[in-house]
């Protein structure tokens, strides 16, 4: 049966408005991760990197700086083993951060990184980073928190220093969750 | 043939007549345009003098939320639904809406909606204290316990809308009059056209944004949460992308109201019909790409700051087209300043001012210095007041000898034009100067030195509000009764809806009328 002409243009709104809710929920926030990523915008940081062997350019130094805060009601102790460092692009480099847990009960943290500048974001590489995982601290537990990384050769000249700033977040609640939800996914993207 | 409506209360409840629809929605609209009115002089009242006096901070901020919603939500778009219900169908010569039935739903739903926002006053922890743009993660994980509600409501409103647009651009597009083509419809009803697509293209969004909160809030997801892995910016850009095309939902079908005034009261045919049709279109269009000018102090490429500065501006060109349009329609015209005409001047004057403190705003590196002032507050108030609610108020009174058959009472018109029009600007002139000085907004108490411009404001405010009780009063007496209104009501005034008898008989173009 042909449809009346309401019912056409009420079948085609209706479209619009629904692949506009799916627009909403399932593209905009991928697209939104995904361009971040490549413009390194908020100075988010790619996932795992794998290295790949490239020649050092021991002719450059750049100047990376280690940044730790606390989220609000975050009681750990959590800083960087050194402040400050110097670099050679395509060098891997390691380092530590320490976190304390002083509270009496056993907690989970999460630490998000950001990165200043922002066009740096996508020269920065880490092969190991605490930031990947949670952290989980029992109470009154000490841990050192390794970060591997590596700075892209083709860093753009004029970044002489980097600031990477980790931001501590308490998930304690919010992992006991998602563990009942089933939907945990410990392998995140840092 | 001619059956009249139904008697007793069943009448509302299971109307499908355009006629008796677009009534409940301007009726409800003005309910919701005193509430929210009622909170705004809250507000104005807290802030007569700095210091804590009346409502408590918590409370306060619940005021700015709740008067923001409602009045966006709860009496602008409603009214324009309703003035749409009313007219187009008269407009392009058609009986009724396309979808009658769901015309009847998409205004049910609508009471209950706004019932749950307005319950969550009394709930334990109040309700919405997060400004009416919601930003996470206020809204997410600070929000006081009834931010469930408020996300339902404005899932039922949203669907209200969707409804609402759906059964416009099917009447529009399959309803017309023989010989009435798009290019012979009235602005009303073009702009009304643009305007539904806004709302189906973007009345969705602010569903999707307002599920991604439910699910962070209940479900465990971080889609705005840093610690999950989410990002609250990506709110502000979900939100606005829906936020600044809702900003011309509120603004386009004004623009047609007054469109059809001007001519009328100008005795002149509208001037550049077919360039107001394309500014409209154009307005649309750019409405898609400006959204990140709300949040140009988030920390933006330079590149992109350019890019949002620049179009926003751009917008200034097809609305100055609309403004030059309307100005050269008056010029040497036969004029006469009845209370539809007042109404519409004072439109064009005073949204062209709320026009240009956002081209001050459009401006990325000064946006900084205004950001989150009561610079901010100062502009959208202009084009919304001004803008939409005095465009409502004129197409009412243009309207309102058609719809009842009697003449309003044209001194009270007057009197409720002038105290109008002083009040407003009373209210948010002064907002100008405090936003400039650095006062934030939403906040209940502020720095010794806005005090006098605040009380100035305050006063504006009350005298604002007072107004509406004369519209008030005159809307009824006019339902009433009073001066019979001619077939024709005003001299000359182009368009279908004026071959009809006044007041519009329940069923019209039941046969199709002829155009040419």
């Amino acid at each position: 049966m042909a449809m009346s002409a309401n019912a056409r243009t009420t079948a085609k709104m209706l479209a619009l408005a629904v692949s506009m809710l799916g627009f909403a929920l399932f593209i905009m926030p991928p697209l939104y991760d995904a361009f971040c990523e490549i413009t390194g915008l908020n100075g988010k940081t790619g996932g795992r990197y794998e290295a790949v062997p490239a020649a050092v350019d021991t002719a450059r130094k750049v100047k990376v700086q280690f940044v730790a805060s606390n989220n609000e009601n975050m009681p750990w102790e959590f800083k960087p083993g050194v402040v400050e460092m110097s670099v050679h692009p395509g060098e891997a480099v390691d380092t530590v951060f320490h976190a304390y847990n002083p509270t009496a009960r056993d907690m989970i943290g999460q630490a998000i990184p950001s990165l200043v500048p922002f066009k740096a974001a996508s020269y920065f590489h880490k092969t190991e980073c605490f930031c990947f995982n949670q952290q989980a601290l029992a109470a009154g537990e000490t841990a050192e928190l390794g970060l591997r990384f590596i700075v892209d050769p083709d860093l753009p000249p004029g970044v002489n220093t980097i600031t990477l700033s980790y931001t501590l977040f308490d998930v304690t609640e919010r992992f006991a969750k998602q563990a009942n939800n089933k939907n945990t996914d410990p392998e995140r993207e840092g | 043939m001619a059956h009249g409506p139904k008697p007793g209360f069943t009448r509302w409840l299971y109307t499908t007549n355009h006629k008796d629809i677009g009534s409940m929605y301007l009726w409800f609209s003005f309910a919701m345009f005193l509430l929210g009115g009622c909170m705004a002089l809250v507000i104005r009242a807290e802030l007569f003098q700095p210091g804590l006096q009346i409502v408590q901070p918590e409370f306060f901020n619940q005021m700015t939320t709740m008067h923001g919603l409602i009045m966006v939500f709860g009496a602008v778009m409603p009214a324009f639904v309703g003035l749409a219900n009313w007219m187009v169908p008269m407009m392009i010569g058609a009986p009724d809406m396309a979808l009658p039935r769901m015309n009847n739903w998409s205004f049910w739903i609508l009471p209950f909606a706004f019932a749950m926002l307005a319950s969550t006053l009394f709930m334990e922890g109040g309700a919405p204290n997060f400004g009416w743009t919601f930003y996470a993660p206020l809204s997410t994980e600070y929000a006081p316990p009834s931010v469930t509600f408020f996300i339902f409501s404005i899932h039922i409103m949203g669907a209200s809308s969707i409804m609402g647009a759906i059964n416009i651009v099917a009447t529009i597009l399959n309803m017309r009059a023989p010989g009435m083509t798009l290019m012979k419809m009235p602005l009303f009803v073009w702009t009304w056209l643009i305007t539904a697509y806004l709302l189906i293209a973007v009345m969705p969004v602010l569903a999707g944004v307002v599920t991604m909160m439910l699910m962070d809030i209940h479900f465990g997801t971080s889609f705005f949460s840093a610690a999950g892995g989410g990002d609250p910016v990506l709110f502000q850009h979900v939100f606005w992308f829906f936020g600044h095309p809702e900003v011309y939902i509120m603004i386009l079908p004004a623009f047609g109201i007054v469109s059809a005034i001007i001519p009328t009261f100008a005795r002149k045919p509208l001037f550049g019909y077919s360039s107001m049709v394309y500014a409209t279109a154009s307005i649309a269009f750019l409405s898609f790409i400006v959204w990140a000018h709300h949040m140009f102090t988030v920390g933006m490429p330079i590149a992109g700051e350019l890019f949002f500065m620049y179009a926003t501006m751009l917008i200034a060109v097809p609305t100055g087209v609309k403004v030059f349009n309307w100005v050269t329609t008056m010029f040497r015209g036969s004029m006469t300043f009845e209370t539809p005409m007042l109404f519409s001047i004072a439109f064009v004057i005073l949204f062209t001012l709320g026009g240009f403190s956002g081209l001050m705003l459009a401006i990325a590196p000064a946006d900084f210095q205004y950001h989150d002032t009561y610079f901010v507050v100062a502009h959208f108030h202009y084009v919304l007041v001004p803008g939409a609610i005095f465009s409502i108020t004129a197409g009412v009174y243009y309207w309102l000898p058609k719809w009842t058959g009697n003449m309003y009472n044209e001194t009270m018109g007057k009197v409720h034009f002038w105290m109008a029009f002083v009040g407003l600007n009373v209210t948010f002139f002064p907002m100008h100067f405090v936003g400039l000085a650095g006062m934030p907004r939403r906040i209940p108490d502020y720095a010794l030195q806005f005090a006098d411009f605040n009380q100035i404001a305050s006063v504006g405010a009350f005298l604002f509000g007072a107004a509406q009780i004369v519209f008030l009063f005159n809307v009824i007496r006019t339902v009433k009764g009073g001066k019979k209104a001619s077939d024709e009501v005003w001299e000359n005034p182009e368009g279908l809806e004026w071959s009809v008898p006044s007041p519009a008989p329940y069923h019209t173009f039941s046969t199709p009328p002829v155009v040419r």
